[in-house]
């Protein structure tokens, strides 16, 4: 299925805000996307007066893959350890709704004309809509990237901007997933390991009370995402069901012919017009409550990972010192156990300092963010409510006029 | 005082008004006295088709026109008795009905007497042109309520007991204001036997709700929950539709069974409406046999409006299906979405206090709250819609199931006709072959038997224009009727 995107030129519906900082030295954005069979083909585009490009506008075609490559190639590297790196934008999928719209090809026969019409023209616009978050998602991801003093600075993120190439990154091939896989178990374990290491005291308040927090935040947070996205499903089949009852009454209506035919008819306009609100209504829903949960989901998966990092600096600096003191009590190796352990030290002094910078910006964002977007979504259902009250009574009015 | 009475529609005996006793007497016990006095009892088997009007008994109009209580008391009399004689008299009780119901504009027939004002009956004029149209006939002198469901004994024996309540005006009962108790199978038991008089006739008898096995046990046994609360709920509400339904009928009011139902305190118990009963089982075969029945009889329609009617009606019930199964589908993801609605509540509640911003915090809180709210809003539109638009979906569904099978009746005359046209030919031939080999005692056989033949013939062709008319009768009630109720809970449904 074809479907291009202007995605610049509309409003996008994105949920989180990205604040650039009034800094106009890189400005990046998704200008156009067209999705082809499988895979979706963003065009990025780069404004930007830094020196290091060769123009100052340009822009290249990059696939999701090569999104991923970007995020792997920030989380691998040492230097980025004390930040939250922003978390990779989600898989493009269309896969649901390209199912329903060919279990609606297949479909009954029973449906009349107008009622498959209108169905198919629910499934394209839900496509349209994944189609437009998966746009604005790669969207945010490079915008923090570019809006980090330190992440913007990376050398691949150059790379990924500038070439003009395809970066050959392949998909990850089984043996790489399979890597990745196993890398996660052990992080977990390890984690869990160093955290109930008894040694290991946490010097610092603020690292403590924020552990305890994200742990919990990230559980609920994916709690209340995932049943929002219940809400959001079940919304839409109510939308969805007022096709067929609408299009009953109308055939009913036809039939008829006297006083009761104007009723059903009425009857059929509304439900036609109670569909569109009730899928308004669910979509919004869908933008501005489900998608920042599962954005802050991911991002506060971001932030516990970062602190995992500076618990295991931490560890290992806990571990240098005891080399040291083992290497002092033998008279070995001192100089090595110590300038490791000096290393370790500063290590765990800066990802600290950063990780705690970096914490409470998170905090900062998602509060920001969590307002604007409840704010938006509580005006919006309520112009909604509005105007279904403002329907449901015209038409109660029109009925009730009729005999 | 001849009230104002015009041409009542359709003579069907004596429009007699009950009503109008000024007395309340009940009607029936001086009734009983002077049904003596009351010529010969309409038969049952002369239900002339034409003379419908002319009960071929009893006190003809012109002691009707009298004012005098007696005289109405002659009237009732006369079909007291017919009432009583073998079930084929649905054509009496036509009359006076009290019930109000409304009136089929257009339409042919429609033989409701106006109660009220009636003082005195007057003369039927057979013309039934000139049926007047009760201007909105919606004057409900009879208010049927159900209500108080009670669970009755204990375990597998326990069952829940209704309390049917009447408010009526209306003199042929008693007194103006009873309620006494029932169960669902007296119900089925009230319809089983309208249905067996009156149904083979003609007349669209209301549907009984349906036995639920699964929903019952479940109340026998006591499981306190809300799925059994909501079955009894939907069952009241039905048992209370299908009585309003009953009494709306004209015909069907004046049956004596109907007022013993709604009056009498003890009721001998139906035993033959339970499920696995012997009764139930005859009477699941006879609906298959009826099945295949239809599959062969082949009618050539000569009527076109019965034709076309059928049609209507299988259209009709073909989209009312389609829009019933669309609201069961809606309510049902209704009720998915307040659960959802409140497990999310739920969590952003935690969530808010976890958050550690404060003010953050309050929101979330506050949006937990809102989000609850909203949930049970959802909950009451669901059931809402769930008793106004579902149930009186599948009501009408099996009204319409009722009108197919009186159509049904019509096809099984008409057949009978049929059947016995072609005996009587075969008999005549026989005779004729008699006449030729010259036996006389053969000819007298024969002879008897085609009078026999020719007699049933006639019959069945009377049953058969019978059926016919009532049938349209019914079919214009039905219409109106239908056209009404759908549409006030409709509009109470959206608002």
């Amino acid at each position: 299925m074809e479907g291009r995107q202007e995605a610049g030129k509309e409003s996008k519906p994105s949920s989180v805000s990205v604040d650039l900082q009034g800094d106009s030295s890189l400005q990046v954005e998704i200008s156009d996307a067209v999705s082809e069979r499988d895979k979706v083909k963003f065009t990025v585009q780069t404004k930007s007066c830094l020196p290091h490009f060769a123009q100052t506008e340009f822009s290249v075609v990059r696939q999701h893959e090569e999104f991923i490559w970007l995020h792997d190639a920030y989380v691998e590297n040492e230097e980025y350890a004390g930040l939250i790196i922003p978390p990779a934008p989600p898989r493009p999928d269309f896969e649901a709704s390209r199912e329903k719209l060919q279990k609606l090809g297949e479909g009954d026969s029973s449906i009349t004309r107008e009622e498959f019409a209108k169905m198919k023209q629910e499934l394209e616009a839900e496509y349209l809509a994944i189609f437009k978050k998966t746009v604005a998602m790669h969207e945010v991801f490079l915008q923090r990237l570019a809006a980090h003093p330190t992440l913007r600075r990376d050398h691949n993120f150059f790379v990924f901007l500038e070439y003009g190439q395809d970066l050959s990154v392949r998909g990850k091939n089984r043996k790489e997933l399979l890597g990745g896989f196993l890398r996660n178990i052990v992080k977990s374990a390890d984690e869990a390991l160093i955290t109930s290491m008894s040694g290991l005291k946490e010097v610092d308040d603020f690292f403590e009370h924020e552990r305890t927090f994200l742990l919990e935040y990230h559980s609920r947070i994916r709690d209340a995402c995932l049943r929002a996205d219940r809400v959001m499903h079940s919304h839409k089949c109510l939308a969805d069901d007022y096709i067929p009852i609408s299009a009953a009454l109308n055939s009913l209506g036809t039939q008829e012919v006297n006083q009761l035919k104007t009723s059903f008819l009425k009857l059929a306009e509304l439900f036609e017009r109670l569909r569109k609100l009730e899928g308004r209504v669910a979509s919004d829903e869908d933008l501005k409550l489900s998608d920042m949960l599962r954005y802050y989901m991911r991002d506060s998966q971001a932030a516990k990972d970062l602190l995992y990092r500076r618990l295991r600096a931490l560890a290992d600096y806990e571990n240098a010192n005891k080399a040291l003191d083992k290497a002092r009590t033998r008279n070995r190796e001192v100089r090595t156990a110590e300038s490791h352990q000096q290393l370790c030290c500063q290590r765990f002094e800066s990802l600290s300092d950063s990780a705690k910078q970096e914490l409470m910006d998170f905090k900062s964002r998602r509060v920001s963010s969590f307002r604007k977007n409840l704010i938006e979504l509580a005006e919006l259902e309520l112009k909604h409510a509005k105007a279904s009250t403002l329907l449901l009574r015209n038409t109660l009015v029109a009925l009730k006029g009729e005999p | 005082m001849a009230a104002e009475r015009e041409p009542p529609p359709l003579g069907d005996a004596k429009p007699t008004d009950f009503e109008e006793l000024e007395d309340g007497e009940d009607l029936f016990t001086s009734t009983v006295s002077t049904l003596e006095s009351s010529p010969s009892s309409p038969e049952p088997a002369s239900l002339p088709a034409e003379d419908v009007s002319t009960n071929s008994n009893g006190p003809r109009p012109a002691e009707v026109v009298l004012d005098d209580d007696r005289e109405d008391l002659f009237a009732e009399a006369t079909e007291e008795v017919s009432l009583d004689s073998p079930e084929r008299e649905p054509i009496l009780s036509s009359e006076p009905s009290p019930a109000v119901t409304p009136v089929t504009p257009t339409t042919l027939i429609a033989p409701r007497i106006e109660s009220k004002s009636m003082s005195a009956p007057v003369i039927f004029d057979r013309s039934r042109e000139e049926i007047e149209e009760e201007a909105n006939g919606d004057v409900f002198d009879i208010e049927i309520g159900v209500s108080d469901p009670e669970k009755v004994g204990d375990g597998m024996n326990a069952y829940m007991a209704y309390r049917v309540t009447t408010k009526t005006s209306l003199s042929m009962f008693s007194k103006s204001e009873f309620s006494v108790k029932r169960r669902f199978s007296d119900f089925l038991g009230l319809h089983s036997k309208l249905a067996s008089k009156y149904l083979h006739v003609g007349y669209i008898v209301p549907p009984a709700p349906e036995k639920s096995i699964v929903g019952m046990t479940k109340v026998k046994v006591g499981k306190e929950d809300s799925s059994s609360t909501e079955f009894v709920e939907k069952r009241r509400a039905a048992l209370e539709r299908y009585l309003q339904r009953t009494v709306k009928h004209p015909t069907l009011l004046q049956d004596p069974d109907l007022r013993q139902f709604l009056e009498s305190s003890e009721l001998p118990r139906a035993v033959n409406t339970q499920a696995l009963s012997g009764a139930g089982i005859l009477r699941m075969v006879n609906k298959a046999a009826d099945a295949v029945n239809k599959m062969t009889i082949k009618m050539n329609e000569s009527d076109a409006w019965f034709e076309e009617k059928q049609q209507q009606f299988e259209n009709l019930d073909q989209q009312l299906r389609k829009l019933h199964a669309s609201v069961e589908a809606l309510v049902c993801h209704r009720k998915e979405l307040s659960a959802n609605t409140a497990a999310f509540a739920k969590s952003a509640a935690m969530l808010g206090n976890s958050e550690d911003h404060t003010a953050l915090s309050r929101a979330l809180s506050q949006l937990a709250e809102v989000e609850e709210k909203i949930d049970q809003l959802h909950q009451e539109q669901a059931f809402a819609d769930f008793y106004m638009f579902s149930e009186l979906l599948s009501d009408y569904i099996r009204l319409i199931a009722a009108v197919k099978g009186v159509f049904d009746h019509r096809m099984k005359c008409w057949q009978k006709w049929e059947d016995a046209q072609i005996t009587l030919l075969k008999k005549r031939e026989i005779e004729a072959k008699m006449m030729v080999a010259n036996k006389p005692d053969k000819i007298q056989q024969a002879k008897n038997e085609i009078r026999e033949w020719e007699a049933k013939v006639q019959q069945g062709e009377r049953d058969f224009e019978q059926i016919s008319k009532t049938i349209r009768k019914e079919v214009g009630r039905f219409e109106l009727i239908k056209y009404w109720e759908a549409f006030l809970p409709e509009a109470k449904a959206i608002a």
